[in-house]
């Protein structure tokens, strides 16, 4: 570098009870870069970046701001010092405007009331220097989720932010959203701004960044320049080992028919009509991939089908046996597993132990019970083995399952499902949050579950995984079937059915 | 929570604020029962100042707090002494903490299913009233057949009583805070009625008094320890019950349910867990628990109930403060019912000297020392938001200083 750079961080340690969450951490950004963050769930990303941002103070090492020292222990020093966060989870004000929302503590005043013409028009300016289409009057519930990062974007620039931390940005969009962000960075970058992106994503830290650190376990592994990298070679910096991107598996050699979904009709919990006529088939052997933008009926379809939520019309057979208007009990005992999107409010139970967990379906049977009486101990001695199967870390059978990271706690649940032998597996965003060990464990033994001839569903936001792990891909939008396309579909022609751009189906 | 979360910091991880449910699961992490007996602690405290103002004193605190410890029979363990006198106010808080134990068994459980059964008194009336006719019925039964079928009536109507409530809240989602005070206030008129109307349906053969015959000899329970008003067999029901309680929950099926339902009913439901029908049984096993109170207090030592008492008997809702305080664990439960027992025995004003302080403050003293402990159980949130607050602060100091030179 000829110049100084912009921002340097040196030496930065923060310990939590237990845990060094970043250990000697070194970061360096020149001025109009972009510098992406990698590295797994629980490296150390977020951390440093809540240092930077004072949310957290750091116990050792130093700031330099263009060379001089800095001090940050609050956000307000940070953002003094112009340096703005977009979180990964927005904090708007769902109910106030565009431009309420971005004048938020600082509003322009006339007397003791807000100027919310200045501040339209202020933000009007604003969004026009950088090219960010927003319209400053819009209430933010009324705008789409990439609006709404826009917005937070904008918040950041209106409070002088010359530097801008992206915390996961593009987990919440769609392909098309997310490109047009990479344009959104690409124009503030222009404007002279330098931003600091996180991401565990290897794709788009290539597609965007100048630069790449990559932090694992806390510290700084390397800092690459994006020219010569690849994303073997960063997956290997990040994990510590060689690691399969690819999901490696033989064509699928489809049975007969396990799940018969015929013209089903769900609605969501307003009583709105969330799925309009879906008819969907998964056979035995084969995993089915469910692509779509999330709210598009995904969720009410994979409770419908696990028996968690009542049909209005349609049915629904799990092998062989009609289970439409049934409960979750009888889904189950018909034979359908399922890994729910949500772990900590639907999979488990956190404050049961993991043997507890584990015996969520089968505690009314023997051995866990007989004649109501439990026998704990069977319950933990099964959860022993199968903590060990499944390489579930961090805690043992007595252990409450809050105290897990998020990739072990879906381990167990893996654990829990797969152990009961079910014939078909519906898996919901199987993968969400989970680093790039946890994925190729996950998309690993769904692929070895397919093998062993169960129906798989699978429902994801991932493109990336619906593309690698299905056989074959449907497309859900506004509650209906888009299309069907094979796994050899490429991501644009996806992502246009995502948005409802075309509605007929390619060769499947 | 897909983002890269590092180690989680021990900043804010209160749960769904307000949610029985959470705040179950709060008290399961928080652990240990160092706030309880802080809690205690504090509330005798104030009380302590209070008396220190109203007898202006020094010393009154002291003095009054031992006349009170005295007062309960606590001291009988203590070697020397009135040993007599120790053991009849002895059998006395214990003759409460029956009852206490039971009513807090009561709330419990229903916590434990992520309920607030505010009912238990009302379920104590109705298992007190069945109780009365049993007894007062079937003259000739076998003693221990006739108590037996008397009890186990009362048992059963307090399980109706708080099934109605569990009905209402799986049927049409009536919320039981609601309803079990709507079912109290129905059971304390209806037993007004039933003992004080004209020829009243439990009216004694004395038609000019309110209150009920005494039952028949063959429904009373035994008397185990002292001569006049002694304390009964019916202790050993509730010991029994608070056994029943450890080993319902941790170790059948049905505890599983109720436990699962509690956390997280969401997660329950995708177990195959009938959520609706864990709530109806909850609140009918712990209305049985408050049943079992009523019915046992009758057959045990009040044998009769006079109309009178409806508005002076308040086990029911004692029995929340002991559950709360006791964190709906048997061991706590147990200990929790001998604190406001003792508490209650101890400051009835003829246990206590009027020289030492006057018998109006030792009442009112119970009721408030009562009253405090709820408010700073209640408090947890509070105590442990400010205690993990200030220790947040290490990573969140509020002065900002941006060195530059």
């Amino acid at each position: 570098m000829t110049e100084p750079p912009l921002l340097e961080l040196k030496g930065i340690t923060k310990r939590f009870p237990g845990v060094v969450a970043n250990d000697h951490v070194d970061f360096e950004l020149a001025p109009g870069e972009v510098h992406a963050l990698l590295g797994e769930n629980g490296a150390g990303k977020s951390t440093l970046m809540n240092i930077l941002y004072g949310l957290y103070h750091p116990d050792e090492g130093e700031f330099r701001l263009r060379g001089e020292p800095l001090r940050i222990d609050s956000p307000k020093a940070a953002i003094d010092a112009g340096i703005g966060m977009v979180h990964q989870h927005f904090m708007l004000i769902p109910v106030m405007s565009v431009a309420e929302n971005i004048v938020l503590a600082v509003e322009p005043r006339k007397g003791p009331f807000i100027d919310l013409d200045a501040a339209n028009d202020k933000v009007r300016d604003i969004s026009k220097r950088f090219g960010l289409a927003v319209r400053p009057e819009a209430r933010i519930e009324s705008i789409s989720v990439g609006m709404q990062q826009r917005v937070e974007i904008l918040k950041a620039l209106y409070r002088g932010a010359e530097i801008l931390i992206l915390d996961e940005p593009t987990g919440v969009l769609t392909p098309q959203e997310a490109e047009e962000l990479f344009e959104i960075i690409r124009s503030l970058q222009a404007e002279g701004k330098s931003i600091i992106f996180i991401s565990h994503k290897l794709g788009e830290v290539l597609a965007i960044a100048n630069r790449i650190t990559v932090l694992r376990r806390g510290k700084t592994i390397e800092t690459v320049p994006r020219e010569g990298a690849t994303e073997e070679s960063l997956a290997r910096l990040m994990v510590g080992r060689e690691v399969l991107l690819r999901v490696e598996k033989t064509p699928a050699e489809p049975g007969e028919p396990l799940l018969t979904v015929s013209d089903l009709r769900v609605n969501d919990e307003r009583g709105l009509e969330a799925v309009r006529g879906v008819s969907l088939e998964v056979r035995a052997g084969e995993i089915v991939g469910i692509a779509g933008v999330d709210g598009n009926g995904q969720t009410e379809l994979v409770e419908a089908i696990t028996g968690l939520r009542k049909p209005e019309a349609g049915r629904i057979v799990a092998a062989g046996e009609d289970v439409t208007a049934e409960g979750s009990r009888e889904a189950l005992d018909a034979g359908v597993g399922h890994i729910p999107e949500d772990r900590q409010r639907r999979g488990l139970v956190l404050d049961f132990s993991l043997a507890e967990n584990i015996a969520l379906h089968d505690y009314r049977e023997e051995p866990d019970s007989k004649w109501g009486w439990l026998y704990p101990k069977r319950l933990i001695a099964r959860a022993v083995r199968l903590l060990k199967e499944f390489d579930v870390r961090g805690g043992g059978p007595k252990t409450p399952a809050a105290s897990l990271s998020g990739g072990n706690q879906q381990k167990v649940i893996l654990a829990r499902e797969i152990s009961r032998n079910p014939q078909i597996l519906v898996a919901a965003q199987p993968t969400r949050g989970l680093d790039v060990g946890a994925i190729e464990f996950v998309h690993r033994r769904l692929v070895t579950e397919r093998d062993e001839g169960r129906a798989i569903l699978l429902v994801s936001f991932e493109l990336d995984e619906v593309l690698s792990l299905s056989d074959r891909i449907l497309v859900l939008y506004e509650g209906r079937v888009a299309g069907e396309y094979p796994p050899t579909v490429s991501e644009d022609e996806l992502g246009i059915a995502m948005t409802g751009g075309r509605r007929e189906a390619a060769v499947a | 929570m897909s983002s890269s979360t590092a180690p989680a910091p021990p900043a804010p991880d209160e749960p769904p604020a307000g949610s029985v449910s959470g705040l179950q699961a709060f008290y399961e992490r928080a652990g240990g029962f160092l706030v309880p007996i802080a809690a205690a602690f504090l509330a005798f405290l104030i009380g302590g100042i209070v008396v220190l103002i109203t007898e202006k004193s020094i010393s009154a605190p002291f003095e009054a707090y031992k006349a009170i410890f005295e007062g309960t029979g606590l001291t009988w363990f203590i070697p020397g002494g009135d040993t007599l006198e120790e053991a009849r106010d002895l059998q006395q808080t214990l003759l409460i903490t029956t009852p206490l134990i039971l009513t807090g068994l009561a709330v419990a459980f229903a916590f434990r299913c992520g309920m607030f059964n505010i009912g238990g008194q009302g379920q104590y009336w109705v298992g007190l009233l069945v109780g009365i006719w049993f007894g007062t019925h079937f003259d000739g039964t076998p003693p221990v057949l006739h108590v037996t079928l008397t009890i186990i009536a009362g048992l059963l109507a307090g399980a109706v009583w708080g099934g109605i409530a569990g009905l209402l809240k799986a049927t049409v989602g009536a919320h039981e805070v609601i309803s079990t005070i709507m079912l109290n206030w129905i059971a304390i008129w209806v037993g007004k009625w039933l003992l004080e109307a004209p020829d009243g349906f439990l009216q004694g053969s004395d038609p000019t008094l309110p209150r009920a015959d005494n039952v028949l000899d063959s429904a009373k329970l035994p008397a185990i320890w002292g001569a006049l008003q002694p304390l009964h067999a019916g202790i050993f029901i509730a010991l029994f019950a608070l056994l029943v309680y450890h080993v319902l929950l941790n170790r059948t099926t049905l505890g599983y349910e109720v436990r699962a339902v509690g956390f997280n009913p969401d997660a329950a439901a995708y177990g195959g867990i009938s959520v609706r029908r864990n709530y109806f049984l909850a609140l009918a096993i712990a209305g049985a628990f408050a049943g079992l109170a009523g019915v046992i207090d009758l057959v045990g030592w009040k044998y009769r109930l006079t109309s009178t008492e409806f508005d002076a008997n308040f086990y029911g809702f004692t029995g929340i403060a002991v559950a709360l305080l006791g964190r709906n664990k048997a061991l706590g439960i147990l200990f929790a019912a001998l604190l406001f027992g003792a508490l209650q025995v101890g400051t009835s004003p003829r246990q206590l000297d009027p020289e030492v302080f006057n018998p109006e403050l030792a009442t009112n003293l119970a009721t408030m020392i009562q009253a405090l402990i709820i408010a700073f159980v209640g408090a947890e949130f509070l105590i442990l938001y400010l205690w993990r607050a200030r220790r947040r602060v290490g990573y969140r100091p509020r002065r900002i200083r941006v060195e530059g030179a």
